[in-house]
């Protein structure tokens, strides 16, 4: 298997990756409308919404996870959600997510 | 061995999975917990200001949103340059490494220049809890930036000199991994951290 062959494999061009920077720069740029307009009681939602999809959108495409062999995404996921579950116990302990 | 294959010098386990790639994403998964308790911590802190000046008091969100801009496209071009490794095309493998290097470099300039501001504006690194934490927080990501900046200046050096051993394509992508990482953490700092007030 060639290298080229190898990269073909991850099933992307160089303008599908141009495209998907482009998305990403467009939801920075709602993001950051968040500061400027009330979104009101959608503020939090869509932040956190727009932030997930960015994160995963950067995994999936540029870190080739969606294409890659599965075993990467488990040790990567399997890390991430441990964070997040450690920390959102740890910082429950402090009541943290109690308004 | 008869369990390991060479294939264009990158080491393949019984399962076909490069060891290098398997240790670098078990790598990213344990910074998650590492920048997991980071965020943690200031989350926790954030609102502990005591006579310092408060977290919307001194954030520029037009400023730092060109920085994260920025950062966030050096990542198109470093996966540019993945694309052009996988290819063997040198010349624009280090071109895009280079442009990659120099935006990371302007991420931290802008970085500097960030915590300049604030440290004139009376938030230095003991002010308070939000203060430490802040620091600490976008200071790993900075270091961690600039490790990043290192090793793709060093990488230009190696494919320019053809001193890379074992798969240089194998060898961009590994880079580019610890870039992406650099680049997710901060698209998670930048909301939790700048967006959402206080």
């Amino acid at each position: 298997m060639t290298e080229q062959h190898a990269h073909e494999e991850h099933g992307m061009s160089n303008a599908g990756y141009v495209r998907i920077a482009l998305i990403l720069a467009a939801i920075t740029a709602l993001e950051v409308s968040t500061y400027y307009v009330d979104f009101g009681p959608l503020f939090m939602p869509a932040l956190m919404v727009m932030m997930v999809v960015k994160f995963t959108m950067v995994v999936s495409y540029f870190m080739h996870l969606k294409f890659d062999k599965r075993v990467f995404s488990v040790m990567f996921y399997a890390g991430l959600f441990l964070a997040i579950f450690v920390y959102a116990a740890a910082l429950s302990t402090f009541k943290f997510f109690i308004a | 061995m008869a369990e390991l294959v060479q294939e264009h010098g990158a080491q393949h386990g019984s399962t076909g999975i490069s060891n290098i790639k398997l240790g670098m994403w078990l790598f990213l998964g344990s910074e998650c917990l590492l920048f997991g308790g980071l965020i943690s911590t200031y989350m926790l802190y954030r609102g502990r200001v005591g006579e310092g000046p408060t977290p919307m008091q001194v954030f520029d969100i037009p400023f730092t949103s060109v920085s994260s801009f920025v950062l966030l496209m050096s990542s198109l071009t470093m996966v540019l340059a993945v694309s052009a490794a996988a290819k063997a095309d040198d010349r624009s493998t280090v071109l895009w490494l280079t442009v990659t290097a120099l935006l990371g470099a302007t991420f931290v300039g802008g970085q500097v220049y960030e915590f300049t501001a604030f440290y004139n504006e009376g938030l230095g690194f003991s002010t308070s809890l939000f203060a430490s934490s802040f620091y600490v927080l976008t200071g790993f990501h900075g270091v961690h930036v600039t490790v990043g900046i290192i090793m793709l200046f060093a990488l230009v050096a190696m494919v320019r000199r053809n001193r890379i051993p074992g798969s240089k394509s194998e060898t961009v992508e590994m880079i580019g991994l610890y870039w992406h990482f650099v680049d997710i953490v901060w698209i998670v700092i930048f909301t939790l951290i700048y967006l959402i007030p206080v």
